[in-house]
Formats: C-alpha cells, sequence, structure tokens
C-alpha cells in the first residue's frame, strides 16, 4: 500500500499542520511562540513531576502524550509497530540529556526554534544558524562511519512501555493527584507553566500530530541533515511548510511581533544562542532524529528513541537544578558550563562509535 | 559487476542510505539491499531513485529486500 504521507505533498501538508496548530494551540492558551515545543513541554513536564523545581514550569503538557499515543495507534494500524530496541542505550540516554540542556540553553528545541522565528523572534535565527552547525558536525562524523550500532526486534510486549506512561501521566492530569501535601504533581500558578490550552484540545492536537508526523516521517534535524548529506530536500520542505504556515496563521491571529528584544521566553545572547542549538542539533544527529521523531518513534516501539526522550525529561531536571536552564533575562550561571561539557561528550562519542567503513 | 549486498537491517535512519549511496559511488549498480522497517525502505527507494535506478521492493518475513532493476541512466 503506498503511503500518501511520505510523498512530498505528503509531508509538506503534515508541516503545514503541524504550523497552522502551533499557533492555534497558542491562541487557545499555549505559551506565545510556543504553541509547540517538545523540549520546553517535556521540561514542563519534569517539573510536574518535580524533577526540578523552578515553579514557573511546571504541567503535565497532554500535547507530548498524544505524540507519543497518536503515532502508537498510526503505526498499529499500518502495521509498522514494533518493538525494537538494544543499540547503545545509555548513550543514547546522554545524548538526550545533552541536547535538552543545549535546547535549554537557547530556550526550545527545533520545533520552537522555527516556531519563534515565525512569530517574529529574531534571536531564533541565530539558534537555527546553530542548529544548522551542529548537525553539520554531526554529518562529518556520519560520513566517517558513525553508528551506534544495530538494533534487535524485541518482545511485541515491551513496545508499550512508554505509551503507557504517557497514558499515566494523562490520568495525573485529569485528576490533578497529589502525592503528598504541598508536592507532586506540582502544576504552576504562574510563567509558561500556568499557560495551556484546555486539555482536550491540547491531547487532539498531539493525536492528530502525532499520527500524521509517525506516517510522514516528519523530523526537522533530518530535514537539515538530509540536505547536507545527500541533497534530499524532501523533508525540508515539511520543516519549510511548518515555517511559512505559522507564519501565515500568526500574521492571521495578530501573534506576529517582529524583533529582537522582550520576545516571550527568550533571550538576546547571541553566542550562547548559537552555540546551545548547536549541541542540540549535533546531539541529535548523533541519536537519529529530533525530539518529536523520538517521541513517534517510542510510539512506533523504537525503545532506543524512548531511552533518548527520557534521558531529555532527565535532562531538563539537571538544567534547571543545576543553574543551566536560560531565562528570558540570560543564560545561567553554569549554561556554558553545560554546553561545553556536552560539545566534549558529542565529539568524543563521534569519534569513538564508527563502524568500520564497509556497505 | 556481481551484486552486491548491504545489509543495513536494525541501523538507524540515515546510515542505510548512507550504506546504499556509498555503495553506488563506489561503481555498484547490481545492489542487494536488506532492511527490516518501512522508513528506511522508503529512503533507501528514494536515493535509489534519485540516482537514477529503479528499485525493486520484496518481503522476505520480517526483511525486506531492496533489488536495484537495471539502471536507467547509467549504462554499465
Amino acid at each position: 500500500m503506498r503511503n500518501i504521507f511520505s510523498t512530498r505533498t505528503g509531508i509538506i501538508a503534515v508541516g503545514a499542520v503541524i504550523g497552522i496548530g502551533a499557533a492555534l494551540l497558542q491562541y487557545f492558551g499555549n505559551p506565545p511562540n510556543m504553541g509547540i515545543c517538545v523540549a520546553c513541554f517535556e521540561r514542563d513536564i519534569a517539573g510536574a513531576l518535580g524533577l526540578h523545581r523552578a515553579d514557573v514550569v511546571q504541567y503535565l503538557r497532554p500535547e507530548i502524550m498524544g505524540f507519543v499515543l497518536g503515532a502508537f495507534v498510526a503505526a498499529f494500524l499500518a502495521g509498522e509497530y514494533k518493538p525494537r530496541g538494544g543499540s547503545a542505550p545509555l548513550i543514547r540516554f546522554f545524548l538526550g540529556i545533552f541536547a535538552m540542556l543545549g535546547a535549554l540553553v537557547f530556550l526550545g528545541c527545533p520545533w520552537r526554534a522555527l516556531l519563534r522565528l515565525a512569530g517574529g523572534d529574531g534571536n531564533a535565527i541565530l539558534g537555527l544558524f546553530g542548529l544548522i552547525a551542529g548537525i553539520f558536525i554531526g554529518v562529518q562524523f556520519l560520513k566517517h562511519g558513525y553508528s551506534l550500532g544495530r538494533s534487535y526486534s524485541q518482545r511485541k510486549a515491551s513496545g508499550w512501555i512508554f505509551p503507557a506512561l504517557m497514558v499515566g501521566l494523562f490520568l495525573f492530569l485529569v485528576f490533578q493527584v497529589t502525592f503528598t501535601p504541598g508536592g507532586p504533581i506540582f502544576f504552576s500558578l504562574k510563567g509558561p507553566g500556568s499557560q495551556h490550552a484546555p486539555i482536550f484540545i491540547s491531547l487532539i492536537a498531539g493525536l492528530v500530530i502525532g499520527a500524521l508526523a509517525q506516517r510522514s516521517r516528519f523530523c526537522t534535524m533530518g530535514a537539515f541533515r538530509d540536505v547536507i548529506l545527500i541533497k534530499d530536500f524532501h523533508l525540508i520542505s515539511g520543516a519549510a511548510a511548518l515555517l511559512v504556515f505559522a507564519f501565515a496563521m500568526n500574521l492571521i491571529l495578530g501573534q506576529f511581533k517582529p524583533g529582537f528584544e522582550g520576545q516571550p521566553i527568550a533571550h538576546t545572547d547571541h553566542v550562547w544562542n548559537f552555540l546551545g542549538m548547536a549541541l542540540s542539533g549535533l546531539a541529535f544527529v548523533l541519536a537519529g532524529g529530533c525530539p518529536g521523531r523520538q517521541l513517534f518513534l517510542s510510539g512506533e516501539g523504537d525503545m532506543d528513541a524512548s531511552i533518548f526522550a527520557t534521558g531529555m525529561i532527565v535532562g531538563a531536571g539537571i538544567a534547571h537544578n543545576f543553574a543551566m536552564a536560560s531565562s528570558p533575562k540570560g543564560i545561567a550561571a553554569f549554561g556554558p558550563a553545560a554546553v561545553v561539557v556536552g560539545f566534549l561528550f558529542c565529539l568524543v562519542i563521534g569519534l569513538t562509535q564508527r563502524d568500520k567503513i564497509s556497505a | 559487476m556481481s551484486t552486491k549486498k548491504v545489509d543495513a537491517r536494525g541501523l538507524s535512519c540515515p546510515q542505510p542510505v548512507i550504506l546504499v549511496d556509498r555503495a553506488i559511488a563506489d561503481g555498484n549498480t547490481d545492489l542487494e539491499i536488506l532492511v527490516d522497517n518501512e522508513v528506511a525502505r522508503e529512503n533507501v527507494s528514494r536515493l535509489i531513485n534519485r540516482r537514477g535506478m529503479k528499485a525493486d521492493v520484496s518481503q522476505n518475513g520480517p526483511d525486506i529486500i531492496i533489488r536495484t532493476a537495471k539502471s536507467l541512466k547509467i549504462a554499465v
């Protein structure tokens, strides 16, 4: 059966749906220029669980759960649900941590970098250049035989764990569970964590995008990587559609405000906007997908991708607990150190994890 | 030239594509590629088409076999 979503038209349509969906989610209450941000929303989940105590960014984001579960259902219906794993899980866990540290120095994942630009935030340009630079470095490793090795089929009954975790988190959200007085689950009363669209709008948007992205293989890191690596413009047409349609929708909804200063949930430190996203881009290449793609793969039963996503959630806890996550006031005390250590880690992994170059 | 076999099973994106592209760059036109998921099948097929060849796909249990059909542009 031909998969219409993985055609050129299909990927453009999916990018358009994500762009429009993100602008609408912002309209319905999500934080400005953050209609959808995989890194930020995983960070909010980390906060809700008490992995960090930054009280402005704590919420169980239904979009994330929808991404995984929508992809799970789509993959299942298409016969593509296939539990697999065993390709260097610990390395992927740490790549997830450092990808998140980089993303929180910039304040966004590649999706949000595009959405910030679509909302008029000029600082996103530095982030996108950084992303491309990081991907460019990662591609050099790929060209020299970088590989984390093969994954292997796992039992059918193992791929459900990450989707089940998402169901559990959704139930915590719906029932607003409190485990100890004044303890988790935490929900922000102010700041970005308190800004959210109604639960079921967020969930349905997540499910639709998760299903479409699973079918179309939408990936923002892969978009730039394929252009640099093999001059393939397939995936990037989807990312471009996301940018263009989010921009158009922002104009319609009056959400487009151009400039560098005073942009929502953003800072103007150009150097670290660039370097933070560069670290993330490199980590995404080494792990084989952007944060969104890792969630969709998790839905398909890819346990290596689930490990990466778990690493990102843990990384968000680390970023806030250890003063590495930026804020609108600027970078944090240990943000630069996190980026330097992250680059060292990624360079060592990129140089050491290699197969002999022979097919 | 004999059939060049590429086993890309279990490799994550984009390694199957890189292996096949390298094999094509080495002058192989008669390729038999093993992958084990739909994404790799789509990506490898797309690459083969972009390199001016046709991809012939068949299923063997959990494995997908992609063979390059006779070259369209590159005469051997």
